[in-house]
């Protein structure tokens, strides 16, 4: 996984609510065996026409909007577990989403990636849509060490995010690097099991 | 000091170690995988140069991405084929149990895991697949994961969770004729919203889940996800020990005498407390439909769609409008299966209901057994035969149409009345559009070719 610290970018505005993850990746582009290549097919169905022309209404094909942080309305990814959704937004080249809600199985999976899902409130993203709506050029400041998110030259504002899971992004460490130092605890755990 | 919930007293006994403020290290009794969220975790564990820790705790099957007839024939889609293949390949090459395709139990992974016997009270029980929550149904910890946490699994039969908040629904009363369990749970969604329980575990009480069969019960944990819970359990008792009873996996003799000691452990103390409790009356419960494109967006079957700003976007989608009534509208397709309702009760239900009926001739109607153990008991039973005479088409196991992975899909613009879980925009193919229904109300839609109130017919 790759560290993550500061993220300066422009955002990208997605204001609906409840994005499920088929709406991400749709399930039919969930046949491949790696996990590179999704970026191509995220958001497919509201990106493009069944012809694979580019439907130009969908943010991802407005010019004026591009970015390292996709800014989404509440409660973004529910549905499905599939992680194929985490992987498509990190290859598009998303590292931050900012909601005022995530579902939980996506959350999970978004850090175990390298993509920190924030949380503000619901009133902040609002402002935050229509800011970018207005001015797309507008620059944001993610500061991970900090748990800071601030629209550059503004008032920053605190997020939270779990001490380890913090750790595990700053030094782009696994979970899985951890559970198998905890081998010997595993092992005895079986053992003791009636 | 209060005392614990079904759901603390599993949790606790699972949890090998936390990290301050941080996740726990807790420890997975059986573990499901399928061809579509495992293949990357067998490469990392490649790249890592690591075997699987438990094989004997992982159990695979092919389901979300095979075709649902001819499935004696290879697979003619090329990536769906070689994502099948992947999968034998890797849990030969891992020592993994595979119930592949022509398999006698393979199936959808949260059938087969029940009717084996692998399913058990007190288990934790992890997939790549949010429907993992059906598990529930016995009193196990079950629920959905990403493919970086099934790589964990694999590697240490371990995932790293931190405990949710825990939440109580009760359900109380007789259920009245021509009412299923998807109904209850389609009405319970309607009121608490898609993401009502996102950061909680549910635990469903209440004397109209009692009196439910375990295929009902899994119906209702099957859509705790809709929910946005990680899971849903309900407490195990004499209907759930006499499912698992004699089961393949079962625990045999005297191994039985213990595990139904253990069993009758596992029940939510009286003084035990919940972050969040709700309670409906099963009298207010009627056959429920969706509108919308989130599970949270039913009403029931004799009301009209809402008028809200919120529902705009989706009922765009849907090419509905605000006052309409669903009752009566023509439908086209009308899908029965998925992991909510493919289990040999469904399939019962149905075939009783379309028994010297005749399907409308503007519907196809697709019945997808959930496993061939249920294929194999419904011809056994006579009903394909009925299904067919109906003018069912009834096919072979897989996820089929549900999600739409295969060829199995609605075409765009068109409505279908499934059994399944889900009804976000594209599910069942690009574009079409998904009404979410009981397995009764769907076989009257298909026979009348119209919305109905399935009341009307018994």
């Amino acid at each position: 996984m790759e560290p993550l610290n500061i993220v300066r970018s422009t955002c990208v505005p997605l204001p609906a609510e409840h994005v499920d993850t088929d709406q991400i990746i749709p399930a039919r582009f969930l046949k491949a065996t790696t996990r590179e290549g999704f970026g191509d097919n995220l958001f497919r169905d509201w990106r493009y026409h069944n012809d694979g022309t580019p439907k130009p209404s969908f943010v991802l094909n407005q010019t004026q909007f591009e970015g390292k942080i996709l800014v989404a309305g509440k409660n973004f990814g529910c549905g499905s577990s599939r992680e194929h959704a985490a992987w498509a937004l990190y290859d598009y080249g998303f590292r931050v989403v900012v909601s005022s809600f995530f579902a939980d199985i996506f959350r999970n999976n978004a850090l175990n990636n390298g993509l920190l899902p924030i949380q503000l409130p619901e009133a902040y993203v609002q402002e935050l849509l229509a800011a970018i709506e207005r001015n797309p050029s507008l620059l944001a400041v993610v500061d991970l060490p900090q748990q800071e998110f601030k629209i550059e030259g503004g008032q920053a504002i605190k997020f939270d995010i779990n001490p380890y899971k913090k750790s595990c992004l700053l030094q782009g460490f696994d979970d899985i690097d951890y559970l198998i130092s905890q081998q010997d605890k595993i092992l005895e755990y079986e053992q003791n099991k009636i | 000091m209060s005392g614990k919930t079904l759901f603390d007293k599993v949790w606790d006994q699972h949890v090998i170690s936390e990290i301050d403020n941080g996740p726990s290290v807790f420890y997975i009794d059986r573990h499901f995988i399928h061809e579509v969220t495992s293949p990357q975790a067998f490469d990392g564990l490649r790249k890592r140069n690591i075997r699987v820790f438990r094989p004997d705790q992982t159990v695979a099957t092919a389901d979300h991405n095979v075709p649902t007839i001819d499935q004696h024939l290879p697979i003619k889609d090329k990536l769906s084929r070689f994502q099948v293949q992947k999968l034998a390949e890797n849990c030969e090459e891992f020592g993994i149990q595979l119930y592949g395709l022509g398999h006698q139990y393979q199936g959808i992974v949260h059938v087969i895991g029940p009717e084996l016997g692998i399913t058990q009270p007190g288990f934790t029980i992890v997939c790549g697949d949010s429907h993992t929550s059906t598990h529930g149904a016995f009193g196990a910890i079950a629920f959905g994961i990403g493919t970086s946490e099934v790589e964990q699994v694999l590697a240490t039969q371990c995932v790293l969770q931190r405990k949710p908040k825990r939440m109580k629904i009760e359900v109380n009363g007789p259920l009245a004729k021509g009412v299923l369990s998807k109904d209850i749970i389609l009405y319970i969604a309607s009121k608490i919203s898609t993401s009502g329980a996102t950061g909680h575990f549910i635990e469903y009480t209440g004397s109209a889940i009692r009196a439910l069969s375990m295929e009902a019960r899994m119906t209702i944990c099957n859509m705790s996800i809709e929910m946005g819970a990680r899971g849903g359990m309900i407490a195990p008792d004499e209907t759930t020990f006499e499912y698992i009873k004699g089961r393949k996996f079962a625990p045999k003799d005297a191994e039985w005498d213990q595990a139904l000691e253990k069993w009758r452990q596992l029940y939510t103390d009286d003084d035990a407390e919940f972050d969040t409790s709700y309670q409906f009356d099963a009298a207010d419960i009627v056959p429920m439909i969706t509108y919308g494109t989130n599970p949270g967006m039913g009403i029931k079957i004799t009301e009209t769609v809402p008028d809200s700003p919120d529902n705009t976007k989706a009922l765009e989608y849907m090419g509905l409008t605000p006052g309409e009534l669903l009752l009566g509208k023509e439908v086209n397709h009308v899908f029965i299966g998925s992991c909510t309702n493919s289990r040999i009760e469904d399939l019962r239900l149905v075939a009783s209901l379309v028994q010297g009926k005749q399907k409308a001739d503007n519907v196809q109607a697709m019945v997808i057994p959930g496993s061939k153990q249920v294929e194999q008991q419904a011809k056994q039973e006579g009903l394909d035969k009925i299904l067919e005479e109906a003018g069912f088409h009834l096919r072979q196991p897989g996820c089929s149409a549900c999600l739409g992975m295969n060829e199995d899909k609605v075409p765009a613009g068109e409505y279908c009345v499934s059994t399944s879980n889900r009804n976000f925009e594209g599910r069942q193919g690009p574009g079409a559009r998904t009404i979410l229904a009981s397995p009764l109300t769907a076989a009257a839609t298909a026979i009348t070719g119209r919305i109905t109130d399935v009341r009307e017919l018994i």
